[in-house]
């Protein structure tokens, strides 16, 4: 029976500190498991958000080692075992207590985004036709948990703090999702230039990186939005062809 | 927008719980990059031993002026300053201009030059960061058009290859064809160039990833599919194809200056 150290975060911002936990592991253990154990046999008031234990919540993001991941996905055999395994909340967002960060700002932002414009239903039975191919784009945007582990660790939040100006990861999957979808009408193209400040993502990928839903954020949605942004303001050759077009 | 009260704690520069190699990569980078730079930037500036019987550097085609025979223009104006005599020096803006604004590359050497960020959740050296929202890095939306330019070289370097099969008998003078390992060098730089070329997330988007409704036209349908697959890849094929045009033009400069032998396979 193995025992491991666990240095977790306690507290919160002004009067907090990493204390060490030791507790015995077993074989298919994950972090949340041996977080909770530690809240049962040493640490009752230690503040931990989670809920469905399956990586499909999103409520127990944190930063294992350094790394933004969910804690109920994260094994504890793909873990150095040796040193203590340091637990630390989420950076990019307000600490509460503990593990649990205010995530609300995130819930702010998404109103913000422009909602879905359906076109007026063409098909006879006045509904849509969409092609499977074209679903298919969107559909791995939907996928999203919004565990804002990509949040977490975008530099732009994280470690400059532009909340104000740059809506994150999540929200330019969010809006690809809207963006891209064969039915809508809307046009964001201005919202993402100006309002979420895409210009700001220096496509460093750690978003992908880190999203255990494995959505190719950069590649798939956030470069496709930079390339829209591009065609509307920075293609001047484009520019002419829309005031030739009849 | 909403704004967020997020108390700043120890950004210091470097600072990280991670424990992996996280600085691995981006000196890797670093190290592969700078490498490349610094060889074509010395090989550009040598203005010689860029052609060897039929073949022709990547970092000199195409060749504008220089060579009075083989070049579009001839030879150099009696104007021209010498150092600057390099048919590189011409054209290698075009190519470079094409790397350098790749959303890959962009990623990839904000971290290894610019620490920015060094790595994932790594502490960052500033606290001003304005992205590419303003000048001077706004400009990478010009990728676009670097890209009309390296289909362009796609071609001209296509055309280097067919030349490449094409040798001159000394004694009759006769072009008869051939293969030689240049043949192949150049071929597979060519091969390596198109995927990587073809993987652009700017051509992705103008082929067909800029409709929401792309399967409405079956051709842009399949080219956005061919184009995806190659994005998939980007990452190997940019520096596949970096190295491999690196070594053309070493390859061919080694034969010219006689210190390789070009092998003939056919």
């Amino acid at each position: 029976m193995a025992v491991t150290t666990f240095r977790i975060w306690r507290g919160c911002d002004e009067q907090g500190e990493f204390r060490d936990y030791t507790t015995e592991v077993f074989p298919g253990m994950v972090v949340l498991d041996a977080v909770h154990r530690i809240q049962a046999e040493q640490a009752n008031d230690l503040a931990v958000r989670w809920n469905c234990k399956a990586g499909k919540c999103g409520s127990c993001s944190a930063e294992i080692n350094g790394n933004p991941r969910l804690m109920c996905m994260t094994r504890l055999n793909s873990l150095p075992l040796d040193r203590p395994v340091t637990l630390q909340p989420m950076k990019t967002f307000p600490l509460i207590k503990d593990l649990v960060t205010d995530v609300s700002w995130n819930y702010a932002v998404k109103k913000e985004i422009r909602k879905f414009e359906p076109r007026p239903p063409d098909a006879q039975d006045r509904t849509w036709r969409m092609s499977q191919g074209d679903v298919d784009r969107v559909q791995e945007f939907r996928r999203c948990i919004e565990c804002y582990l990509c949040q977490d660790v975008c530099h732009v939040l994280r470690e400059h703090s532009l909340h104000d100006r740059f809506i994150g990861p999540r929200f330019l999957v969010h809006t690809a999702a809207l963006e891209m979808h064969p039915l809508d009408n809307a046009n964001r193209t201005g919202d993402l230039k100006d309002r979420h400040g895409i210009g700001f993502c220096n496509i460093t990928k750690c978003c992908t990186k880190v999203c255990p839903e494995a959505i190719a954020i950069t590649d798939n949605a956030i470069i496709p939005l930079k390339e829209r942004v591009v065609d509307e303001y920075f293609d001047p050759v484009r520019k002419l062809f829309r005031i030739l077009r009849p | 927008m909403s704004s967020i009260d997020v108390p700043l704690r120890g950004n210091r520069f470097g600072s990280t719980a991670r424990r992996d190699l996280w600085w691995l990569g981006p000196v890797l980078t670093l190290l592969g990059l700078g490498t490349f730079v610094v060889y074509a930037t010395w090989a550009a500036f040598q203005g010689n031993y860029y052609r060897f019987g039929p073949y022709l550097s990547p970092f000199y085609s195409p060749e504008i002026l220089g060579d009075p025979q083989h070049a579009w223009a001839g030879g150099w104006p009696s104007w021209w300053p010498s150092w600057a005599a390099s048919a590189a020096l011409l054209i290698l803006w075009a190519p470079g201009g094409f790397r350098l604004t790749c959303y890959y590359y962009r990623g990839a050497y904000y971290k290894a030059f610019w620490a920015d960020p060094p790595s994932c959740t790594v502490g960052e050296p500033r606290k001003r960061y304005r992205g590419e929202k303003s000048f001077p890095l706004i400009l990478q939306n010009t990728h676009r058009f670097f890209l009309y330019l390296a289909l362009v070289f796609l071609v001209i370097l296509a055309l280097d290859v067919w030349r490449a099969l094409w040798f001159i008998n000394p004694q009759t003078g006769q072009a008869h064809f051939g293969i030689g390992v240049g043949t192949l060098v150049l071929a597979v730089n060519v091969v390596l160039l198109s995927c990587y070329t073809f993987g652009c997330h700017s051509l992705r988007h103008l082929v067909g990833g800029g409709l929401d409704e792309v399967s409405k036209s079956s051709q842009r349908h399949y080219a956005y599919g061919c184009a995806g697959c190659f994005n998939r890849r980007h990452m190997m094929f940019a520096w596949l194809s970096l190295f491999s045009v690196m070594f053309a033009d070493l390859y061919v400069r080694l034969c010219a200056m006689g210190l390789w032998s070009d092998w003939r396979i056919v």
